[in-house]
């Protein structure tokens, strides 16, 4: 299991990377991609559309779940990962080269652990 | 197995039709897409069919023990009467006095139902078990609308709920409350009284439950909801443990669906066509979907509901569907009805009770006409899952039972023989299962990579999903 | 009576001892004593297989089957071939289950699969679903996969079937959803009060093709409306017909919808029929219901199974988009091998027989004196004038008597079908007929 020490972490298992103050990109983690299993599907959000930090931005499915990817940061959706339309499978394979969407203007954060602490967390969870 | 398409050869066909006698008709402008159908001859085509048909499993190839699903023997006589042609070969819309008959079977199949379910109107427009539901709560939705009631947003579902319960839920427009489950599945009372309030639309609920067990505070809980304003919609879904034995109408329920192609004996078919009958008190019959049939002085005809939600399909739901229920329930009657119910709840029972000694049992019997096994310790201590154990069963020519659900039980087989399964079936396949399982600890390699006697072998799912293949290619 | 119940007395008694209960109600003791019944239901008593046969008979035999219809309205009297029946009468098959385990349900995968093939190819569709109830609801279930935020509001033209704007009414009711009628001008679809009724919040158009009075529409214009407007464009569209006219996906389609009971199946008083439902590349995760798809197994093998599951209730469940679970699937079956059986010539003769025939009967009822109330092109159903109901009437009782069931009552005239069963004979007699009348 890899957590990168450069990016931070909510308790929803998605990653953030900050790409200036108000800007970052967000993905799933290594930890949530392996609960997960094989994922064939991703609901991309819609760019232009506002996130709430611990609210639903978006969803990812396996072949037998859904499961509900939780914005850990509140602003708005500025791009989306549309190389995972065609290829959900970058989501199990590189979960930290594939993010899902970025986020800008971002006004507000949920509370973010850094890997040290998500990688604890992980443990407790499991 | 080659596609259909990819059998016989241009220029192979039947000989159906005649030539034209009358001046053929051009469109000013027709079709000019290629049209790719088979080119099969009859005997190709008949050969193809046939051995399509030798890779399927169906009721009459052997053991079905589908949880939920209620597989039970569908009687041959059933399917001679829904093709007589006096039935088939009537047009929906041909006058009422020409079809007396069939109306007349409506409305015995409606009057006889609804003493089952203790309920004062039923129509049989609904297709399918979700569809009835649908048109349920929005019996429901409707009898709030009409009373200016336009607080009540919620309908509450257990979370042991089959997922059709939710989604009909938003599908009319309501949010979804989720209850949990006591530890005997049942629904938590103290939880459901947290839940109502002036929101409370009503309640979807399934008794016996998803777990198999018959909720034995159903007066409270109905009593809960109705307090609170709401109504209580009764998901027939299991209906087969306790039809003539106890009514949803007396359980405090105001509607119901039943699937005929469940509880009475209709075939599956795959996967349809069935029939969802829904069934209401007399106060939501106003509201039910047109047209109803009804009789005055031995004539039959229709009547639309004075406030009805309108229709849900196409004339008057799938009637041939019905005509096989009501030739199943005029050979049951009063007390094979109740014969059935209590043979379907021995036959669980009783294949529980052989399993028990080996497998984890998900909640302690008597169960109603299904139980829950839960595969977990078996799962943690040899690494074979239900899934594992069900395709092992896939080598004994059994279907294995319902994998993975209600979602509340991990690692789930929930097992339904329903009444027409002998006792010596029971005992074989009970043996079987006892063998899967010790297999488990012996070699579970072997049930890692089940089945092994099948056309098909597990099917690579992921990929499926991934990249959709969802129709054939033609060669341009 | 019977109730297949295999078990005897004795058997009852061992399998109750290695339960460990003493009695058959011991089982139900969770049951509140209160509410069990206590007599039983009020039901007659069970019947012989022989009384059962009488007595449904006896109700067969009160219905009157017309040698020759001439009605359709929503439900065809085709020619079903003979292998159709004797292909999906067989046990496996109508007694199965859903297929969840894709080891032993290949067959059912297959024909499924070859089933949403054809439905491709007769729309020029991309992809097509398992089925669904009938061609009402899968033209009501088109609107959730339109809708967006911003998109909202329906609009259906006033030349559909009227039960299917009812069923489409019905299922806005639940949703919420405003649903508008767009009014039709001389038997078709108004394309100027179309243009003015889009606004920016319309999420679809839905025609239907040959519409209800069996005109056909200019499905081009019309969607070239939809879709400047910004909505999706969904029509509804006749299987048969469909071999002959543009495809949906030719005249601009987003959605394609009908009912296949054409396909293969009886009129049966309404049911069971089947819905089919086909889309674009761009809408396919938007489909609501099963949909099968080639895959391969363990050892390398082609096969099938049930497919992006993941938009389904079952996984999905208050988020999911439509609560459907069983579908028609020996309905969309039987589609299958009817298709197979007529191949593209036989679609396209049945077809061509369809559309000569009602041209016939036209012209012929236009010679003694009908007019035909509208004036543009239509396929096999027309509308022949005839505003007082006692005359309809009484054309109606007259056709009856030759035992032809003729058109559908409809709003100042009445709806005639012509299929390929009828012939040139019955449909002179039917003019004969006809004439007497208007002219006693």
């Amino acid at each position: 299991m890899n957590f990168p020490a450069e990016l931070k972490y909510s308790r929803d298992h998605e990653w953030v990377k900050m790409l200036d103050d108000t800007t970052a990109l967000v993905g799933i983690s290594d930890f949530a991609q392996s609960e997960l299993g094989d994922l064939v599907y991703v609901n991309l959000p819609v760019a232009g559309d506002d996130v709430v930090a611990g609210e639903t931005a978006c969803d990812v499915e396996s072949v037998k779940a859904v499961s509900d990817v939780m914005s850990p940061v509140s602003g708005r959706i500025a791009e989306v990962n549309e190389a995972l339309d065609d290829a959900p499978e970058l989501l199990n394979s590189d979960p930290y080269g594939a993010w899902i969407f970025k986020v800008e203007d971002i006004t507000d954060f949920a509370e973010l652990l850094d890997a040290e602490d998500y990688e604890a967390f992980t443990k407790e969870e499991h | 197995m080659k596609l259909i398409f990819e059998q016989g050869a241009e220029g192979h066909c039947l000989h159906l039709l005649p030539a034209c006698d009358v001046p053929e008709y051009q469109l000013s402008a027709e079709r000019t897409a290629p049209l790719h159908l088979p080119h099969v001859s009859e005997n190709e085509l008949t050969r193809h069919y046939t051995a399509l048909c030798r890779q399927i499993h169906g009721v009459n190839d052997g053991f079905y023990p589908l949880g939920s699903c209620t597989m039970k023997y569908n009687p041959k006589i059933d399917e001679e009467m829904a093709s007589l042609p006096g039935f088939t070969k009537l047009h929906p819309l041909q006058p009422e006095e020409t079809a007396q008959g069939a109306l007349e079977a409506l409305h015995i199949l409606g009057t006889e139902l609804g003493e089952v379910f203790g309920m004062d109107a039923v129509t049989f427009q609904p297709a399918a078990g979700a569809h009835g539901e649908f048109t349920g709560v929005l019996l429901i939705k409707a009898y709030h609308t009409d009373r200016g009631d336009t607080a009540r947003t919620k309908i509450i579902v257990p979370d042991s709920a089959h997922g059709t319960n939710p989604a009909t839920a938003a599908m009319c427009g309501y949010q979804v409350v989720n209850i949990a489950s006591n530890d005997k599945g049942g629904v938590d009372l103290d939880a459901l009284r947290a839940a109502v309030g002036p929101d409370t639309a009503g309640l979807m609920l399934t008794n016996p439950n998803t777990v198999g067990l018959f909720d034995p505070n159903i007066l409270e809980i109905t009593k809960i909801v109705h307090n609170a304003g709401g109504l209580c919609y009764y998901d027939g879904a299991n209906l087969n443990a306790v039809m003539g034995v106890v009514r949803p109408g007396d359980m405090g329920f105001d509607c119901i669906h039943s699937n005929l192609h469940k509880t009475f004996a209709t075939p599956h078919g795959g996967g349809g066509p069935g029939a969802g009958a829904v069934g209401c008190k007399a106060f939501l019959r106003k509201y039910m979907p047109g047209p109803l049939v009804v009789e005055q002085s031995g004539k039959f005809g229709f009547e639309y509901p004075e406030k009805s939600i309108g229709r849900v399909k196409l004339f008057y739901g799938n009637f041939t569907v019905c005509v096989k229920a009501l030739t199943y329930v005029c050979t049951l009657g009063k007390e094979g009805i109740s014969e059935a119910a209590k043979n379907a709840v021995l036959n669980a029972n009783y294949m529980m009770a052989c399993l028990k000694e080996k497998f984890d049992m998900a909640y302690d019997g008597p169960c109603m006409h299904e139980f829950v096994m839960s595969l977990t310790r078996l799962h943690h201590e040899t690494g074979v899952s239900a899934l594992d154990i069900a395709k092992g069963m896939l080598d004994f020519d059994l279907h294995p039972p319902t994998m993975y659900f209600p979602l509340i039980v991990h690692e789930a087989l929930m097992v339904e023989p329903c009444e027409t399964e002998s006792k010596q079936l029971m005992d074989e396949v009970c043996g079987i299962y006892c063998r899967l399982y010790d297999m488990a600890y012996t070699d579970p390699g072997a049930l890692h990579t089940a089945p092994h006697t099948t056309p098909v072998r597990r099917l690579d799912e992921v990929g499926a999903a991934r990249n959709p293949v969802l129709r054939y290619r033609f060669e341009a | 009576m019977g109730s297949y119940v295999p078990t005897t007395a004795a058997e009852r008694e061992q399998m109750l001892s290695k339960i460990g209960v003493e009695s058959m109600e011991e089982l139900y003791a969770a049951v509140p004593r209160e509410m069990l019944l206590q007599d039983g239901l009020d039901l007659p008593a069970g019947l012989s297989e022989l009384e059962v046969r009488e007595r449904m008979t006896a109700l067969a035999e009160k219905n009157r089957v017309f040698r020759t219809v001439l009605r359709g309205a929503g439900s065809y009297r085709h020619f079903i071939p003979a292998v159709v029946k004797s292909v999906t009468s067989r046990e496996e098959l109508v007694t199965c289950y859903t297929p969840y385990q894709a080891e032993i349900s290949q067959g059912v995968l297959q024909g499924t699969f070859e089933f949403q093939t054809m439905i491709c190819e007769l729309t020029g569709m991309d992809v097509a679903n398992a089925s669904h109830y009938d061609g009402a609801t899968a033209a009501a279930e088109t609107i959730p996969m339109c809708k967006d935020r911003k998109r909202t509001v329906a609009y259906v033209s006033a030349a559909t079937n009227p039960q299917v704007i009812e069923v489409m009414k019905t299922y806005c009711f639940a949703s919420n959803t405003e649903l508008h009628v767009v009014p039709a001008k001389d038997g078709r679809t108004d394309a100027e009060a179309l243009k003015a009724a889009l606004g920016a919040d319309a999420a679809c158009f839905y025609l239907q093709q040959p519409n209800f009075f069996g005109q056909i529409e200019d499905a081009a214009l019309l969607g070239e409306i939809a879709h400047a407007a910004g909505a999706k464009f969904v029509m509804g569209v006749n299987p048969i017909a469909c071999a002959l006219l543009p495809t949906p996906r030719e005249l601009g389609a987003d959605i394609a919808v009908g009912d296949g009971q054409p396909l293969g199946l009886d009129t049966a008083f309404g049911g069971p029929y089947l819905g089919f439902m086909a889309t674009t590349g761009a809408l396919m995760r938007k489909l609501p219901g099963r949909i099968v798809g080639q895959t391969k197994d363990v050892d390398g093998k082609t096969g099938y199974v049930l497919t992006l599951s993941a938009r389904e209730q079952h996984i999905r469940r208050e988020k999911a988009s439509s609560n459907i679970c069983s579908n028609q699937a020996l309905c969309a079956f039987t589609a299958g091998v009817y298709l197979a059986a007529m191949g593209e010539a036989g679609m396209k003769q049945c077809a061509r027989l369809c559309i000569s025939k009602a041209h016939y009967l036209a012209a012929g009822l236009e010679k003694i004196g009908c007019r035909l109330k509208y004036s543009g092109e239509f396929f096999h159903e027309f509308v022949t004038e005839t505003a007082c109901p006692d005359c309809r009437r009484r054309i109606l009782d007259a056709l009856a008597e030759k035992d032809i069931l003729g058109g559908a009552e409809v709003d100042g005239g009445i709806l005639w079908c012509v299929t390929e069963l009828v012939s040139k004979e019955k449909l002179d007699e039917t003019i004969a007929t006809v004439k007497e009348v208007l002219h006693a």
